[in-house]
């Protein structure tokens, strides 16, 4: 029975890994397109408040130390299910939930404060553009902090041992690449004028 | 399986489920590349702010970034030690997704337009 | 004839078999015991058989739909039917044949037919199968429940912002059309990565890459294609619901948005789904081609190197849907010289073929007339397309009946004449019965003379002047002979199809019982027993060549019985991927009501599912 659970593969891969991998490529196009659309409209807003007027380059830099490093705690919880050690396990999912929920902290001060300086999704390109792809970014992380506490509690409950790490790996490599997409946004939406 | 998958499957060392320490980067070693992210990203910023690098900051900044997505991807995703099947499905895709961004800036910011409602600059 | 080809190892073997196609497919527990086990399913081949029925079901849907066109356009300054039902009419008649006829149909085979080309009991993610079933399904009634409400989409198939806005498009019209296509886009992504990876990693042992049937090759490279273009027009369909329900500016000229984008961000997508239609019926060909030959496919790798090449190139042509967006001399030509390079490739093939069928021992059954008339109708499609990828010609030909004419030779004369080759082919696999030849040649004919009589003329209506889209012509433009032919073909076409359909229900019942191998086929699915049983391979097989069931230790005598053993385990059924799929479904649907929080409610829903899912065990304990 348990052999039926995990047939061996014709590459010795796991199928949710490689699945898992697919999907990520797929979420490049995606947001590729996002970012695209982004760069298109770049100076197409035709009234304020316009991207230099609003960013706040010193804020969203602190937030993205702190999404950066919650992929750090992320790989220290791989490495301690992988070692077996439930409470290292615990300890770096939670971090890495934590940073999730700080960094969405973050983009809800900024999402409030643009607001409050007159740029909603309705005002212009650059309003709908920008809410677009940084909501969906957002969006992704918060699946993420939900898909993290969900493995913190069975972790908790001693439900994750050695043997499931492949568990918290797929969540880390999903992880991963919100945080690879929040270094392209930032880069590109952020610091480049 | 064929001989071929089992090459492979010795050559990168397990699915995520078999043990294989030796596959695994430290702990030391994840937190080193946390501190050379940290480091680009701050890099990034200052870049940002100082004037003289204004003409060069747009290749800097795509230059750094770059680094970041790199390290991130090879070491915290583990593709530098995992199977090249993971690199193939991630990587080709994310060069359609670079095509898509490169081929729309072209288009629409570079290129001369007949008609488009965006005036082009070249 | 054909029957006597099947006979030479099919009835008698059938009987000793044993397994009837109704006993597999119903179940002792009576009427809602079967029903529930079909909702329930997680099985590859009960899904593919769902979407092929769903899909058949919308091609009559869309059939009608072409009807009705073709009787208004019948003679001129006709008033069958008034403007405003003509462009709902073409609207849904190209959304429904792509995204839910051709697309589904191919999907339909590639479920049924890739697990047991490469030796697998199922799919990698049995779940996540059924689960893009239930969203293609539902996406596809809620397309088409406009109907009832009289706001069927009428922006045509392409959308063109910002035509779809709400200020040019106050409607429910547009809401039906960008909402129904994200569901079931939705639904092709699941199905894609599904797919890449049960063909990465499901093959049985020795089935390498370069020994894979080709049409597996080919539902791999679709399946790339899926999982990357996809996300590209989920992008832009997520844009015109944020404009439409959230007033973002996305497409609207006067804040600074540009329709123009919609127009590359659809075609990204579009082209590529040109070829998302057309390779998975190459695939289907190439297996057809060289069974009814007698002879190995000509060139196996390059015919897999020019699928390949067609998926990538097929990445870098889509501008040249746009040459009258005004893009420029730069582009234009790029566009103009990477469509007139992805023709070489998709050349090659043709010639693979033939030179598949030079000195084979043919046998001309429907599946194999169906192949050929791929290779003759595609090829003037080809040729349409290569006048229209230069400039300044498709300049004179876009948006005119020509341009119709050329890619209904190449969806309908490519894609739909691959899929029905498809189906006779693989039908005895599914039922145990051969479908009936005689019948067979009926629809072959009939559709060869119904469908070149409907479209052969509007190559001629185009370049005379005549635009699509547009509901009548007037007199004396002198083409109301030609649509008159348009017209008498296209119902020819449509009692082709019915006899299609006919001769798929009557067969069931009807048709020559199937042995295991009834075309004597060389690939792996023809090893089991016709239909197989739910765990398809009581052993897994070995293969040792590209075409195992004509070399190697798997052919021989006996090679088409499925040896004993115990019933491997199985997946066991789940409800839960219908009731996320209602949950996605919802949440896209609940946009309608305008309000920000309601679409939560759905994607609540959806979170109870796909956790209760998430903690059900994929394989469990027989009750």
């Amino acid at each position: 029975m348990e052999i039926a659970h995990h047939p061996p593969t014709a590459t010795g891969l796991d199928n949710r890994k490689l699945g898992f991998w697919t999907f990520i490529g797929s979420e490049t196009l995606f947001f590729g397109s996002l970012i695209s659309t982004y760069m298109v409209y770049k100076g197409a807003a035709v009234t304020g408040p316009y991207p230099h007027e609003v960013l706040n380059i010193p804020v969203t830099s602190v937030s993205t130390f702190v999404l950066l490093t919650s992929s750090l705690a992320m790989v220290l919880a791989l490495n301690a299910v992988q070692r077996g050690s439930r409470a290292g396990t615990l300890t770096w999912l939670l971090a890495t939930a934590i940073g999730g929920l700080i960094f969405l902290g973050f983009q809800a001060y900024e999402f409030t404060t643009f607001v409050h300086e007159g740029l909603t999704i309705q005002t212009n390109v650059f309003g709908s553009a920008f809410y677009v792809l940084t909501g969906f970014h957002g969006a992704h992380v918060s699946v993420g902090v939900l898909w993290l506490l969900t493995l913190a509690a069975l972790t908790a409950m001693g439900k994750i041992g050695r043997e499931d790490s492949l568990k918290v790996e797929i969540a880390g490599l999903y992880w991963h690449f919100v945080d690879v997409v929040w270094i392209v946004i930032f880069t590109l939406i952020y610091l480049i004028p | 399986m064929s001989a071929a998958a089992q090459d492979q499957e010795s050559v990168v060392g397990g699915t995520g489920s078999t043990d294989e320490p030796a596959s695994h980067p430290t702990w030391r070693f994840y937190v080193m590349i946390g501190l050379i992210l940290t480091v680009i990203t701050a890099a990034e910023v200052a870049v940002f702010y100082i004037p003289a690098l204004r003409g060069v900051l747009v290749p800097i900044l795509l230059v750094l970034s770059g680094a970041k997505f790199a390290l991130v991807v090879m070491f915290y995703m583990h593709l530098r030690f995992d199977s090249p099947i993971f690199s193939g499905v991630f990587v080709a895709p994310l060069l359609l997704a670079v095509l898509v961004v490169v081929a729309l800036i072209v288009l629409f910011h570079v290129l001369p337009h007949g008609m488009g409602t965006i005036s082009g600059s070249g | 004839m054909a029957d006597a080809i099947a006979s030479e190892r099919g009835p008698q073997r059938a009987h000793a078999e044993g397994h009837g196609a109704a006993a597999l497919y119903t179940d002792p527990g009576g009427l809602w015991a079967t029903i529930r086990g079909w909702i329930t399913t997680v099985d590859h081949k009960r899904i593919g058989i769902m979407y092929a029925s769903a899909a058949l079901f919308f091609l009559l849907v869309g059939g009608l739909e072409a009807l009705l066109i073709r009787v208004q356009l019948a003679v001129p300054e006709n008033d069958f039917i008034g403007a405003e039902t003509y462009n709902q009419l073409f609207t849904m008649h190209g959304t429904t044949m792509i995204f839910l006829v051709a697309m589904p149909l191919a999907v339909a085979f590639f479920n049924y037919i890739v697990p047991l080309q490469i030796g697998a009991r199922d799919v990698a993610f049995p779940r996540l199968n059924a689960l893009s079933f239930w969203v293609f399904l539902f996406g596809g009634l809620f397309l088409n429940s406009s109907w009832l409400f009289g706001a069927a989409p009428n922006t045509s198939w392409v959308g063109y912002a910002n035509l779809t806005s709400v200020q040019y498009s106050p409607g429910l019209n547009v809401d039906f059309w960008v909402i129904g296509l994200s569901i079931v886009g939705i639904s092709s992504l699941i199905g894609a990565i599904n797919f890449i990876t049960t063909i990465i990693n499901l093959r049985a042992p020795g089935l390498t890459l370069m020994r894979m049937p080709l049409f597996t090759w080919m539902t791999f490279v679709t399946s790339w294609i899926l999982a990357t273009a996809i996300p590209v027009i989920a992008v832009a369909l997520i844009f015109l619901a944020a404009d439409r329900f959230f007033a973002t500016n996305f497409f609207v000229p006067g804040a600074g948005g540009d329709p123009v984008l919609w127009q590359h961000l659809f075609w990204i997508f579009g082209h590529p789904e040109v070829y998302i239609l057309i390779l998975p019926s190459f695939g289907i060909i190439s297996e057809v081609v060289p069974t009814f030959s007698r002879k190995p496919l000509f060139g196996y790798p390059i015919v897999v190197y020019a699928g390949i090449l067609i998926g990538f190139i097929g990445w870098g042509v889509w501008s040249h849907h746009m040459f009258t967006t005004g893009l420029g001399p730069i582009a234009d030509s790029f566009f103009v010289a990477s469509t007139m390079i992805i023709a070489i490739p998709t050349g090659v093939k043709i010639f693979n073929w033939l030179a598949t069928m030079w000195g084979g021992a043919l046998r001309f059954t429907t599946a194999m007339l169906f192949a050929i008339g791929l290779v003759a109708i595609f090829t003037i499609g080809g040729l349409s397309g290569i006048m229209h990828a230069s400039a300044p010609v498709d300049l004179q030909q876009h948006d005119s009946y020509f341009v119709v004419a050329h890619f209904h030779y190449t969806i309908v004369g490519g894609a739909v004449t691959g899929l029905f080759a498809g189906f006779y082919y693989w039908y005895p696999k599914v039922t145990g019965r051969l479908m009936s030849e005689t019948l067979g040649k009926w629809h072959f004919w009939t559709f060869i003379v119904g469908f070149n009589l409907t479209f052969f003329p509007q190559h001629f209506v185009g370049l005379f002047g005549m635009p699509r889209r547009v509901f009548t012509y007037p007199a004396e433009l002198g083409l109301g002979g030609w649509n008159m032919a348009s017209t008498i073909g296209a119902f020819i076409f449509g009692v082709s199809t019915l006899i299609f359909v006919w001769n798929l229900i009557r067969s069931a019942r009807r048709g020559t019982p199937a042995a295991a191998n009834p075309w004597d086929a060389p690939t792996l699915e023809w090893s089991v027993p016709s239909p197989p049983p739910h765990y398809n391979f009581a052993e897994i097989p070995e293969v040792e060549s590209r075409d195992p069931l004509w070399k190697g230790a798997a052919a021989g005598p006996d090679r088409a019985v499925a040896t004993g053993g115990d019933e491997p385990h199985m997946p066991s059924p789940s409800a839960w991927p219908i009731l996320t799929a209602l949950g996605i479904s919802l949440t896209w649907i609940l946009l309608m009501a305008r309000i920000w929080w309601v679409p939560l409610i759905g994607l609540a829903v959806t979170a109870v599912c796909v956790y209760s899912w998430a903690f059900q065990p994929a394989f469990r304990a027989e009750s």
